[in-house]
């Protein structure tokens, strides 16, 4: 059976990883190349990075960055931020990625999803959805959560797997940054209403989150965090040793 | 030196970043002199099975892979690579493979009121059936990285590794010179690297 994957997301601006609360407060962790190392040689499953630069001469120590990593690290390689037409998809892939993740780009034009699902195979594109609670309603975020599109959550995520996404990640921008677990009640939501893989991601805060994660929600397929890896307040190979123990299928 | 043949299909960056990394000169290559000298070759994949083996026998590159068998160079198929070893594939239509392994490629959900998610995108943990000269340094239960939605059936004895997804997956083949991974060893860590070694350390010959 397929592992529970655990993957770590580094938000990459003027060649620095970054990591806010709430997306605000952006602090400086560490050089993106070291960090990915470190997060191989711990167990990773796979890495994100989020070019947040929004800039074309960003873009361009952003390929560089992502070209040093995937010349030395072998595992699976998903790149968001910025990605608006199949020439942006083109330039990642080329630059290593393996998977490329849209957002903002496939809610100003949904057909991109399917343009680049026929190009490169459905399993090339993750549909990535910040979404946040708005009257009762599960509301799509566009812009790294500033503006409300509008959009349900669950009839995007559904017009997104119809369109060719082979992948949701679901961040959830009410638990994002608190680090007080994973917002178990919009995974369930999202993971039920599709049959793609769905990642988890915003408010892990500790193994246990992860634990609870798994547990309870059987369909979804990975957990994601940033800070409290690169701040090592969670080691993944603790991490994944935990799972294990509690009949978590991970790879060790 | 290993060849990567190039045909036109997917990117060759982590397959040859890998190769480098393990200290093994790597070139990629649709020059039919250049393969049948190179040390061993390796056939990637990624796309649909249709296109590539028509490009593959639309060049002329089918048959120098033919050759390169009979001269005893070892050769390694990846993903699609793999599958395009074996005799034919029922993926969109029917299409001819090489033919350098008996057995076809089929859906993995072919059966019908399959339980997982297709396509077969993830880590998971081999079962080694055979030993096999590229599986040297795998242990049983090691993970592998997968990204596929059609899988081999009916490969007879040159099965030597398989997953369990809802039905058996043909993990790794491998017949005299020829082998191949329906897994990705330049995404499978450090388990993946090692199949790549393994492989760089084989000796072609004329058999």
């Amino acid at each position: 059976m397929l592992a529970k994957r655990i993957i770590p997301c580094l938000d990459v601006r003027a060649g620095r990883v970054v990591k806010g609360t709430n997306f605000e407060g952006l602090r400086d962790v560490e050089d993106p190349v070291t960090l990915a190392r470190f997060y191989n040689d711990s167990g990773a499953d796979e890495l994100v990075f989020y070019d947040i630069t929004a800039s074309a001469e960003g873009r361009g120590i952003f390929t560089d960055i992502l070209r040093r990593v995937a010349s030395e690290i072998f595992i699976p390689l998903t790149v968001g931020g910025g990605i608006n037409s199949l020439a942006d998809f083109d330039l990642v892939l080329k630059s290593g990625a393996d998977k490329v993740s849209v957002n903002s780009g496939a809610i100003r034009r949904p057909e991109l999803i399917g343009e680049a699902a026929k190009r490169y195979g459905d399993q090339c594109v993750v549909l990535s959805m910040d979404v946040k609670r708005v009257g009762g309603e599960l509301r799509v975020f566009a812009r790294g959560g500033r503006d409300d599109t509008g959009l349900e959550a669950i009839e995007w995520a559904k017009r997104g797997e119809a369109s060719g996404a082979g992948e949701i990640v679901l961040n959830s921008i009410d638990t994002d940054g608190v680090k007080r677990g994973f917002d178990l009640e919009m995974l369930r939501a999202v993971s039920e209403a599709v049959s793609i893989p769905v990642v988890a991601s915003g408010g892990a805060g500790c193994i246990e989150d992860f634990i609870t994660l798994f547990n309870t929600l059987p369909r979804v397929d990975a957990g994601l965090a940033a800070s409290i890896f690169h701040h090592r307040t969670v080691e993944i190979r603790d991490l994944k040793a935990r799972l294990r123990a509690k009949g978590v299928d991970v790879r060790v | 030196m290993t060849c990567i043949v190039d045909y036109g299909v997917g990117n060759l960056s982590s397959l040859v970043g890998s190769l480098r990394h393990i200290g093994e000169a790597a070139c990629v290559t649709a020059e039919p002199e250049l393969l049948l000298s190179a040390d061993r070759i390796i056939l990637p994949g990624v796309g649909a099975f249709g296109d590539a083996a028509e490009r593959l026998f639309s060049s002329g590159l089918a048959e120098v892979l033919h050759r390169a068998v009979e001269k005893g160079i070892p050769l390694l198929g990846i993903c699609l690579g793999m599958q395009l070893l074996f005799e034919r594939s029922l993926e969109y239509g029917e299409h001819r493979g090489l033919g350098l392994l008996r057995g076809e490629v089929r859906r993995i959900d072919e059966a019908g009121g399959f339980p997982y998610k297709i396509p077969h995108m993830g880590w998971n943990s081999l079962k080694i059936t055979r030993s096999s000269p590229i599986l040297r340094y795998v242990k049983e239960g090691d993970y592998v990285y997968y990204v596929h939605s059609f899988c081999a059936r009916g490969v007879g004895d040159a099965l030597c590794a398989s997953s369990e997804y809802g039905c058996e997956i043909v993990g790794a083949v491998s017949s005299g010179n020829v082998h191949g991974t329906q897994f990705h060893p330049e995404k499978s860590g450090e388990v993946g690297l090692s199949i790549l070694r393994a492989f760089c350390e084989m000796k072609g010959g004329v058999s």
